[in-house]
This record gives C-alpha cells, structure tokens and sequence, in this order.
C-alpha cells in the first residue's frame, strides 16, 4: 500500500504555511505554553476549529513540573469524554468511572512519553483508553509496534505540534459533517469491542455491506477534509 | 529492502480500534515494526479514534470527587512499564517478548517435511500464532484456510505460486487462496503465522497430524 493511496494522505503532508511559521516564533517567545499561538490560530482560523486549551502546553507542564493544575485542566476536559467511550463500549455507568480514572492516572504517569509532534493528545489519550479496554475485558497482552528511534531528541518544533493537534480537529470536524449512519458506523467500530462481523449481528447488515459503508464514509471524510 | 506486502486498512483499522485477537495484533504489530508506510497509516486511524474521542457530543460526567480521587494516586508508584527489547536482526520487539531474543534457544517441533514450527503462548482467543521454520529449498505443505492467515516473513524468503515474500513482507491468504510455500534461496525461511481458523490441509497425513500440531 503506498501512503499516497491513504485516505488521509493529505492531512498528513504538512503544509508550512505563514500562520505555522509565526506560531513557530511565538512559541520561541513563550516557550511552554501555546496560549498566545492558540489566540492567534482561533482567529486566524476562526469558527471551523475553535482553538481550546493548549494541551501540549499543559502536558509538558505536567512532565516537567509535575503541574497539578495543569493536570487538572486536562483531567476535567479528558475524563468525562474517556468515560463516555468506555461506556458505549459497554461498561456501566461505576466500571466506566473506575477505568477512566485509571486512564488519567495513567495520562500522568506516562506523561514523559506524550509526543505531540506525533499524536495529538485525544488521540494518544484515545489509545490509553483502548489498551486498558483491551487489558481488562480481554485480559489479553497488547502487542505495540517496536519504538522508531527517532535519534537525538531535538527541541519539539511548535508547528509540528500545532499541525498534528490540527489534524485530529479537523477529522473531529469532519466527522460531524457525515450523515449520521455512516458516522455511527465508524465510530462503533472504535467502540465498541466489536469486530465488524459482530457490528453486523447488531445492525443485521451483511459483513460485506457494512465494510463498503466503512469504506465510503473514510472516503467522505476525506473529501471533507480537502 | 523496499517492503512490497503491505497490511490491508481493514486489518489496520482493527488494530487501532483495539478490536483484533492477540495473535493477529501481534502479526500486524511485528509487520509495523519493520513497514513505516503502515506505521503511517496507522497513525491516522488512531488519529480518528482521537478525533471520535474528542468530538465530545456525549459526555459522561465525572462524580464530583473524581478529581480529588485521581490527585491522590499520583503519588503512588507508577506500574512498571514494558521493558525495552534490544534491536534483534531477525526478531522484532513486540515477538520478542514471546520468544526471548534467542533464535536458538526456540523450542521447535517437526511439522513434516522438514518444516518445523514454535507455537506461542497468546491467549489463544480469536486466533493462534506460530513460528515456522522452513528450511531452504523446502515447501510448506500444501493448504487452503477456513478463515484468514497472516504469515510475515522474518528472514530469508519464501514464494508461493504467484508471488514472492522477503523480509517485512506479509502474506494475507483468506478461504479462497490455497497455496504451497516455498523457502527461496539458500537461506532457510522463518515467518510468523498467525490463523483465526484451524488451516486445512490437502494430503491427508499432514490432516491427520493437524489435532497435534494445532494448527
């Protein structure tokens, strides 16, 4: 499979553009915290993602200074979203509770292995979420991909963040564009621990529908996010 | 060398959803160790699950001591995480952590032909995943497949009737492909196979030993 043929191959190829490389700047100036840049970035970008708190800052808050304020803010925004996910994956109201507080302890805990150049934070809290879904209804080991070594650990560049972090609030919006049927199919296949075949005995849509739906709604998806 | 067997998106996606058995998380995990194209790929699909975890139209509210709760473990002593495995020429970490980092000190049982395979202890739901060893010049006796098959080529190569397979390369034979791998060269083959049905075979000596060698 060549990358090109991938459905969010576009949302991948970072595009430097003068917002990045001010965003880049800015972040020289008040290194830690993307407050500012996140200003800028609302306006300049307006309604279509609505800059929220500047995780990536708070997170290297929380790694470096141990910030329990910091880690606050990301708990109250983080917490309430883990717990709904764990619930439509099936736990109840108290278990879905327990695990996402597990989740978040984790988030701390493991703090110094965020990278937001490479995941934004919902997606890297997304697969905290997942493995400790796996862990405890499975009791099955997860096996994860060998570290790349990424060679002598520069400076994180703030434009990288701030592309990655982007992309996963563009999906985010796009995935609200999707009429609903093709929406709930894609995100009861994250749900749920559900393989397709089984999403199928719950929707009576044969296997092969269901995968061709999959199929055509990432392909709208991507022409949304175009 | 350029990896020309890719994993599919289907298989992909599962994998970042966290919806595929372990022996088939474990296939497409070595394959990642050794494929940046499907590293890419799914960095996306796990970017969707970050993007489906932060719309946040459905939100489930914390009690209100969850906070409180929470500030309280940060003190205690973090789990220990996995340790991290020493670069292997022929093993990827995530196998690593099945079968040591010791070639030699595998465990194999003959499987005919002069083909042997090491069975590894996933949990065994959802599918089964092995080590096969095949010496070179030798063939895999001939199969067809219930359901999927992964086999991932570790060293040396292997082809069967239509194609060929090197190192990173994955093999996905579903129940209409029936095929005869070949351990090309004059290296033996190692691969990684992973099954979600009992494979069945053709001749009926290597059926009749299927029940033993559980696959």
């Amino acid at each position: 499979m060549l990358l090109d043929a991938h459905p969010w191959n576009n949302a991948f190829t970072p595009t430097k553009t003068l917002l990045q490389r001010l965003l880049r700047e800015i972040n020289g100036l008040c290194k830690g915290y993307l407050v500012l840049a996140d200003k800028i970035s609302s306006v300049a970008i307006g309604q279509e993602t609505g800059a929220g708190p500047d995780f990536a800052g708070l997170m290297f808050s929380v790694r470096d200074k141990g910030d329990r304020a910091a880690y606050g803010v990301v708990f109250s925004h983080f917490a309430p979203r883990v717990k709904a996910f764990l619930m439509k994956s099936g736990s109840d109201a108290a278990l879905a509770e327990e695990l996402a507080q597990d989740v978040m302890v984790t988030v701390w805990h493991k703090s110094a292995q965020f990278d937001p150049t490479r995941a934004s934070l919902s997606t890297w809290i997304f697969t905290i979420a997942r493995n400790r879904r796996i862990d405890y209804f499975r009791r099955a080991r997860r096996p994860e991909p060998e570290d790349l070594d990424w060679g002598a650990s520069e400076e994180p560049d703030a434009a990288d963040i701030y592309q990655t972090a982007e992309e996963t609030r563009r999906l985010s919006a796009a995935l609200s564009t999707l009429p609903e049927p093709q929406r709930a199919l894609i995100e009861r296949a994250y749900y749920g621990d559900l393989s397709h075949s089984e999403i199928a005995a719950q929707t009576g849509l044969p296997l092969g529908t269901i995968k061709s739906r999959i199929r055509l709604a990432l392909e709208r998806l991507r022409q949304n996010m175009n | 060398m350029a990896i020309k067997h890719h994993l599919t998106d289907d298989l992909l996606m599962a994998y970042a959803a966290g919806t595929l058995s372990e022996a088939f998380s474990l296939a497409v995990a070595t394959h990642i160790s050794l494929c940046d194209d499907c590293r890419a790929t799914l960095a996306a699909y796990e970017a969707m699950g970050g993007a489906i975890l932060d719309r946040g139209d459905d939100l489930a509210p914390m009690s209100n001591d969850a906070l409180a709760r929470a500030l309280a473990r940060l003190d205690m002593p973090a789990p220990a995480s996995a340790q991290k495995m020493p670069k292997h020429p022929v093993l990827p970490a995530p196998l690593q952590h099945y079968v040591g980092t010791d070639l030699s000190a595998i465990k194999w049982r003959k499987l005919g032909m002069g083909v042997r395979q090491a069975i590894l202890p996933t949990n065994g739901k959802g599918g089964s995943a092995r080590l096969l060893h095949i010496p070179a010049g030798h063939a895999v006796p001939a199969h067809g497949h219930r359901g999927m098959e992964l086999t991932l080529v570790l060293k040396g190569a292997f082809r069967d009737e239509a194609q060929q397979f090197s190192r990173g390369d994955i093999e996905i034979a579903t129940e209409a492909d029936e095929h005869t791998p070949v351990a090309m060269g004059d290296e033996d083959c190692i691969c990684l196979a992973v099954t979600d049905a009992p494979l069945r075979f053709n001749a009926l000596i290597p059926r009749l030993m299927q029940p033993i060698f559980q696959i």
